[in-house]
């Protein structure tokens, strides 16, 4: 009996086990590398732009960033205006959305409707964030240019001496972009803003309705201020995709690089600059100062991004 | 039902349980509840005109020459009119989002396996999904520079694949991220199950993690192939645009997203009327696969969880 048993561990204990650790561990090897390749490729992505910018920062050093020039055939580079249309039309976007967003959520999170209702409406308001960015921009200019132009016509003519509306709009301009980059980022701060919501233990709401609290005062007094580090964390994520987004905007904003304090007049943003210009680009220097602004618009992102990701984090953290 | 109002603290207790809630209050309660509501139709609204319009303006021309036709050069007067369709824009957007496909998908799917199988708390994963939250907030813009700056510029000419490494890396965090999502869903007794039979980690991790997280995971890799089908950005100055059908994957080549930026403005109604059909195909091509990974994610084999 002893002499049947004895083959067998060695069969399958023996070599086949110390082959099938080695393959384990290799595989956990190659998993891991490739866990790594993402670091690589954002740090990458990053020591490019760097590098291919560096004509244009020796060119012209910190000057970029405080110079409004964008001169192409002169080859005087600034990015100023370009990083103020950003920085205008995204704060505008937020300003837009963040109110219509948080009632967006509180609708759909709290019992105001039956389930049968909210699950649907929850979808579509997501589908709004899967509609791709060009075929925003093609509907900003058949349909929300126009629809805007007279609104824009009368707010020069009835509030002309606000700087903010001092001059005669033009169809495409800042505020039209502001707002398909609002109706964009309304699904990202909406969504967020329901997971926040939705995580609130009931108790907030249970005892703050015991106490004689109506509905909305349980909102604004217990459920915002209690969710409001998550909420904030949608609204950066928001904030995050208004500065980069690209199609949309380049389409209705007019492409004009200048700091104009009146929302009617076209502007430029960094990602519209790099659309239209990239293409036909073949100046070194032209080449380099666009690297230059992308690793700009990179910067402010990634800034942008981890605020958002250290808010959303301290969420989970309080999830689990 | 207030009882910290002083009025109703003086008289009897019975009286503050009948005492309707003061007008001021109702008034608010009622008006916020409408405005919420104002505020969700606001919401939906863009969507709805969105889709409306790319209906009205795409259907009618909607034609099976659509799919195969090259984009008609603007008509000469007295010319009979010239098949008109993007076969070019759909054969330049299939190749590139299934080359992107065929990088991200099984480096996003490995990635995510190590995340959640192997590193769970290690400061690898944690750097690795830093970097996998910060990349999925990149622009796709940036993602278009990185992919000139690398490979046009190497390669000296706009191509297909310098579109494609802009998709993939796109791509990239979306898989990782929706991948991790759903094998982290799986209970870790199937894993000790697994083990105790005497399976290896290979076998464990494929036959069984992965086996069943595979309806979160295909729902994720399904969003991202639609993200990327949708995507202009990163091709408008990698891959270019051409009227032509593409000669290879180092040549400029067409997609539906890139030939509607090219011609929205173009004076050719010819082209007008082509690029609204290219809308709706990808619109209609998005929402399709966002409504199937809803459904994916609602299907029994999820929900035994």
């Amino acid at each position: 009996m002893a002499q049947g048993v004895a083959p067998l561990p060695q069969q399958v204990l023996g070599t086949g086990r110390s082959l099938r650790r080695r393959v384990d561990q290799a595989f956990i090897v190659v998993t891991g590398l490739f866990a790594l390749l993402i670091v690589a490729v954002l740090l990458t992505i990053a020591a490019q732009l760097a590098y291919q910018a560096w004509p244009a920062v020796q060119a012209f050093g910190l000057s970029f960033l405080t110079s409004a020039t964008w001169d192409v055939i002169d080859s005087k580079f600034g990015v100023l205006a370009i990083a103020y249309g950003t920085l205008v039309s995204s704060l505008l976007a937020l300003l837009l959305a963040v109110p219509v967003s948080i009632g967006v959520a509180l609708a759909l999170t709290e019992d105001f409707l039956p389930a049968v209702v909210r699950t649907p409406l929850a979808f579509l308001v997501e589908l709004l964030a899967a509609v791709p960015s060009v075929v925003y921009g093609l509907w900003g200019v058949n349909v929300l240019v126009p629809l805007l132009f007279p609104l824009m016509e009368w707010l020069n003519l009835k509030f002309g001496w606000i700087p903010l509306f001092s001059t005669p709009p033009q169809g495409p301009g800042m505020l039209p972009a502001a707002v398909v980059l609002s109706i964009m980022i309304l699904p990202t701060i909406a969504a967020i803003s329901r997971d926040v919501l939705s995580v609130l233990p009931t108790e907030f709401r249970s005892a703050s309705m015991a106490l004689g609290g109506t509905r909305w005062e349980t909102i604004f007094r217990v459920l915002l201020p209690a969710g409001a580090s998550g909420i904030l964390g949608g609204v950066m994520l928001g904030l995050g995709r208004a500065l980069g987004e690209t199609m949309a905007v380049t389409m209705v904003i007019g492409n004009a690089p200048q700091i104009s304090p009146s929302l009617l007049d076209p502007a430029q943003t960094i990602a519209s600059l790099l659309a239209t210009q990239f293409g036909e680009a073949s100046e070194p220097l032209h080449v380099g100062a666009l690297m230059y602004a992308a690793l700009v618009l990179f910067g402010l992102t990634l800034l942008v991004n981890m605020i958002a990701e250290l808010l959303v984090r301290t969420i989970q953290l309080e999830r689990t | 039902m207030h009882p910290v109002d002083p009025q109703g603290a003086e008289t009897d207790g019975s009286k503050i349980l009948v005492e309707p809630l003061s007008w001021d209050r109702t008034l608010f309660n009622q008006f916020m509840t409408v405005l919420a509501f104002v505020f969700l139709a606001l919401a939906l609204l863009p969507l709805l005109a969105l889709l409306f319009e790319v209906l009205r303006l795409g259907l009618p021309n909607l034609s099976l020459e659509s799919f195969t036709a090259l984009p008609a050069p603007p008509p000469l007067e007295g010319d009979p009119p010239e098949p008109n369709g993007f076969g070019n824009a759909i054969q330049g957007t299939l190749i590139m989002v299934g080359l992107a496909s065929l990088i991200s998908i099984p480096a996003g799917v490995l990635a995510a396996i190590y995340l959640s199988e192997f590193a769970k708390g290690s400061q690898i994963a944690a750097w690795s999904r830093f970097a996998t939250n910060i990349l999925s907030g990149v622009p796709s813009i940036v993602m278009g520079v990185f992919a000139y700056a690398v490979i046009v510029l190497s390669t000296k000419t706009f191509s297909a694949f310098a579109g494609s490494v802009a998709l993939s890396v796109l791509m990239l965090p979306i898989v990782v991220r929706a991948t991790e999502g759903a094998l982290n869903l799986v209970p870790d007794s199937l894993r000790q199950g697994a083990v105790a039979l005497g399976a290896t980690k290979v076998q464990t991790t494929f036959l069984v993690v992965v086996a069943t997280a595979l309806p979160g995971i295909v729902t994720g890799v399904l969003l991202a192939v639609a993200r990327a089908a949708g995507e202009t950005a990163p091709l408008v100055f990698t891959a270019l645009y051409t009227d032509l059908w593409s000669e290879g994957l180092f040549s400029p080549t067409a997609s539906l997203s890139v030939l509607i930026f090219n011609f929205y403005n173009d004076p050719d109604p010819n082209r007008i009327q082509l690029l609204w059909t290219a809308a709706l195909i990808l619109v209609g091509l998005v929402l399709f696969t966002s409504i199937l990974s809803r459904l994916a994610i609602r299907s029994p084999s999820t929900q035994r969880r």
